[in-house]
């Protein structure tokens, strides 16, 4: 990659830019350097391909039901409120929602965290990540990336200028896993990853795709990595209310030696299911999150106001109810865990092997088993799921995601024979999964 | 490589490698301190004229006429329109990374209109985090390390930051008043074309230009675009176009698009904002518009930052726009009856300002006036050396006159400081009841 970055302004000049009327413009590049490599994206690729296909989306991970009503009715409230609600706040996070944030999660973290500090609201939990990386990545600095990893952490680091390296969890024994508890980090191949350059590790817990929910003797083993090494954490939880069959959330900041070199990342998309709200914050040690701001200040400086006033009513009312059967946070992983189980059941009838996640919005089914004829010249050359996926979506009108896409090129060959289900949808959505299912393996 | 960059990485391999012999020579507190280094993109960017001000103006009992948004009531349709949106349920889900659908159609009517040609919603057309978010996508997009950036003083502040940011270079040319005359109109002040000329060189990547300009207020005429634009494709630079306030023109004057000048299209990125056209600053929408193949390189940066825009306010925006275009040319369309409703308050500014015996500098468009406070003759002696004479003022007017400002020295570079540092900008936006509360405090200066 580092090679092909230093001849690329060289390769450029042989090819000049022309335009519709045949004018040049700039004989030399017109892009920066940085953009170079992270222009694909699976994402903008298959839900074009979802809609033009008007296929059944268990692709994209969000939720196809409502927020819940409560912060329906703050996001009205704060859209009917005063004038100030519609001008800009203040750029680090509205005011009230760094407060309700930094109240709620001080008492979940076992450490006081200071709202103006140590917390920095950003456009979701993406922004939140490219801050991270933009503030404290620099040329030449190496971050460990666990696989299977949300897509865009490794074009971040590219464009942070560092250098992504990757260890991935694996699936232990050698027999069929049926659990996402089934894969592992193993703590050798980590630390075979750790070299003078390593600056940061960042970890996904509940993980997507995979569902792994990380226990706390996984996490201790990263952390006194991190405290042996001087890394920092980047540990990205925007899951973390969602987990299954008694499976815990543990936060890595509440390890010993972990709150000053950990950055928290937190999304009010998944937690109140308004995925299109775009409200997400770090939260972190006061001199990590300093850092971030400078970078939040020169790229967006400011988030909505209002979306961030009803986030902000909502975690009051969670503060109040935490623990509760009212709890949202108690009754969104319920009704999710029936859904979780309604698309494992449907998957498995129809010969498919899901991998039970522990946590999150993702299952991942292993297609092997799986005989197509994906006969299709336009994806030859794209790995197998890839195409099992564009095919599903074409001739069967289901939309998923290839998993090979969370993994690197040097470990996706190993995967390639996963695809990712979304199953936060309504049950009609399921329930048309399933019959699509249903009718394909009859016909087999 | 900074040399103390090198030493500390030095001294990292080193305890790496000898960690015993590191431990009497560092505590784990030091070791940590080190690795915890920051990107060095970042350094000497922290400060922020808006974080410094924001929070001194916060107190309700100020008369806040700084920081650039409205106290004046955004129309109610936009705000129906987005109580309307987010009550249906897809609406507050994700929706199309580079521009909600209903968003890029709608901008794309308005614009092609505009600019009298079809402006490709899916292809031209990038929606951001306001204005702001734009500025920042072009520059990561377009502008690498080693370029040179042009920027026409004074600017609005974050374009010299994120140039830094980018590993580029700012080179700055100011705005100058025409000479011999005092200056009364925002067209008195001017670029020069043989000092532009002599800013374009061979690492020049682009110049960034602001219409109607903020803080000063001019409106770039077509034969001063003309100027540029003949440069910019002399040289074969880009041009970046902020006119977030592209409304806001005032009577006698016209809000010409670079973009539509003959070569510009395919070398220019417009920006435009939603918090600017419809008075909702807090909701935080803007666009780049430009020819594929520079909007491309912006939406590779948007897909890698932030990736998508918050889908209801995006809703409500194209809502807001389809309404107006349905009005457009017609005195009802806000487009025109904002900037008409803004020329009778920027009247009333300039003469509370007049009547306390300055001189303001009457904007042709957006919302800002500048004014100069030297007859106010106020001693700051006892402030000290260490900052220009505006931001002191406007310290000292805040905490003191209870009414606040921002100083104009935010908007230009070292060179240019002096030249600057009797002005400060007033945003005119607001209450006809909060500029009338400007004006008993600058009536009543004298009266302590």
């Amino acid at each position: 990659m580092g090679i092909i970055r230093i001849l690329a302004p060289y390769l450029t000049l042989l090819r000049p830019n022309l335009v519709q009327n045949h004018q040049l413009i700039m004989a030399r590049r017109l892009y920066a350097s940085r953009t170079i490599g992270v222009d694909k994206n699976v994402w903008v690729e298959f839900t074009q391909l979802a809609a033009d296909y008007k296929a059944v989306n268990l692709g994209q991970g969000f939720p196809d039901f409502s927020p819940p009503q409560f912060v329906q009715d703050a996001f009205c409230k704060a859209v009917s409120g005063g004038p100030q609600m519609h001008q800009y706040t203040r750029a680090f996070g509205h005011p009230r929602l760094v407060k309700s944030l930094a109240k709620f999660f001080s008492r979940v973290v076992g450490h006081e965290i200071d709202p103006f500090e140590d917390v920095l609201v950003t456009v979701g939990a993406y922004q939140a990540l490219f801050c991270a990386f933009q503030a404290l990545i620099d040329d030449g600095d190496e971050v460990i990336i666990v696989e299977p990893f949300f897509d865009c952490y490794q074009p971040m680091v590219l464009m942070a200028g560092g250098t992504a390296v990757y260890v991935p969890l694996r699936p232990k024994g050698g027999s069929s896993v049926l659990s996402s508890g089934d894969w592992v980090l193993s703590a050798e191949e980590l630390t075979s990853k750790i070299t003078p350059r390593t600056k940061a590790i960042i970890i996904n817990t509940p993980n997507n795709p995979l569902g792994k929910v990380y226990k706390v003797e996984e996490l201790q083993m990263i952390a006194d990595l991190c405290i042996k090494h001087d890394l920092l954490c980047f540990s990205d939880e925007v899951y973390e209310w969602l987990t299954y069959d008694g499976a815990k959330h543990v936060k890595i900041a509440s390890l010993p030696g972990m709150w000053e070199r950990t950055v928290t990342v937190g999304s009010a998309g998944k937690t109140f299911s308004a995925t299109g709200w775009k409200v997400g914050w770090a939260i972190s040690s006061g001199k990590l999150i300093k850092h971030m701001k400078i970078i939040h200040q020169n790229s967006v400086y400011h988030c909505a106001t209002a979306a961030q006033e009803a986030v902000s009513h909502g975690f009051d009312r969670e503060y109040e109810l935490f623990g509760t059967p009212e709890s949202y946070f108690q009754q969104l992983p319920a009704m999710l865990h029936q859904k979780r189980q309604k698309l494992a059941s449907c998957l498995r009838s129809v010969g498919l092997q899901p991998v039970m996640p522990e946590g999150g919005y993702f299952m991942i089914t292993d297609i092997s088993s799986v005989n197509v004829d994906l006969n299709d010249e336009s994806t030859k050359n794209e790995s197998y799921d890839f195409r099992f996926v564009k095919w599903l979506i074409k001739e069967k009108g289901l939309a998923t995601i290839p998993v090979s896409a969370f993994f690197s090129p040097e470990h996706s060959k190993e995967f390639d024979k996963y695809i990712r289900f979304c199953f936060v949808k309504e049950d009609s959505t399921l329930e048309a999964a399933e019959e699509i299912l249903r009718k394909w393996s009859q016909k087999e | 490589m900074s040399y103390t960059r090198r030493i500390l990485n030095a001294f990292r391999f080193t305890c790496r490698s000898f960690p015993t012999n590191c431990r009497r020579f560092c505590t784990s507190q030091s070791v940590m301190a080190s690795r915890h280094t920051h990107a060095k993109r970042i350094e000497g960017l922290d400060k922020n004229v808006w974080v410094a001000f924001t929070s001194l103006a916060a107190d309700p009992s100020i008369v806040n006429l700084g920081q650039g948004f409205p106290d004046i009531p955004p129309p109610s349709y936009v705000k129906d329109a987005l109580a309307k949106a987010a009550s249906v349920d897809r609406m507050n889900q994700y929706t199309r990374g580079f521009g909600h659908p209903s968003l890029v159609k709608a901008l794309s009517q308005v614009y092609g209109k505009v600019y009298s040609r079809q402006v490709d919603p899916l292809k031209e057309i990038l929606v951001t985090v306001g204005g702001y978010g734009s500025l920042f996508s072009t520059i990561q997009g377009l502008v690498d390390e080693g370029d040179e950036v042009i920027i026409v003083e004074p600017f609005f502040d974050c374009y010299v930051p994120m140039v830094r940011m980018a590993g580029a270079k700012p080179v700055l040319i100011p705005l100058r008043p025409k000479s011999g005359k005092k200056t009364v109109s925002s067209a008195d002040w001017y670029l020069d074309p043989d000092e532009l000329s002599a800013k374009f060189s061979s690492k020049t990547k682009a110049i960034i230009i602001n219409t109607p300009n903020n803080p000063i207020g001019k409106v770039f005429t077509r034969g001063e675009l003309q100027v540029i634009a003949d440069l910019c494709i002399k040289h074969d630079t880009l041009c970046f176009s902020d006119e977030v306030y592209e409304w806001l023109v005032y009577k006698g004057h016209q809000h010409v698009k670079i973009a539509t000048l003959p070569g510009m299209w395919d070398r220019t990125i417009t920006i435009g904002s939603a918090g600017k056209t419809f008075s909702v600053t807090g909701w935080k929408l803007g666009w780049s518009i430009g020819p594929e193949h520079l909007i491309k390189h912006l939406q590779t940066v948007m897909q890698n930052t932030l990736y998508t825009c918050p889908t209801p306010l995006q809703e409500a925006v194209a809502q807001g726009l389809l309404l107006n275009y349905k009005l457009m040319g017609q005195p009802d369309c806000y487009f025109s009856s904002l900037a008409e409703e803004l020329e009778g308050k920027r009247d009333r500014l300039a003469a509370i300002l007049q009547e306390a015996g300055m001189s303001p500098v009457v904007p042709e468009g957006g919302y800002f006036m500048l004014v100069d406070v030297t007859p106010l003759n106020q001693d700051l002696s006892h402030m000290g050396d260490d900052e220009a004479y505006d931001y002191k003022f406007v310290k000292w007017m805040i905490k003191e006159k209870k009414l606040a400002a921002i100083p104009v020295t935010a908007f230009v570079g070292e060179e240019s400081k002096e030249q600057f540092e009797k002005y400060i900008r007033l945003c005119f936006i607001k209450e006809d009841s909060t500029l009338e509360a400007a004006g008993d405090i600058l009536k009543n200066w004298r009266k302590v």
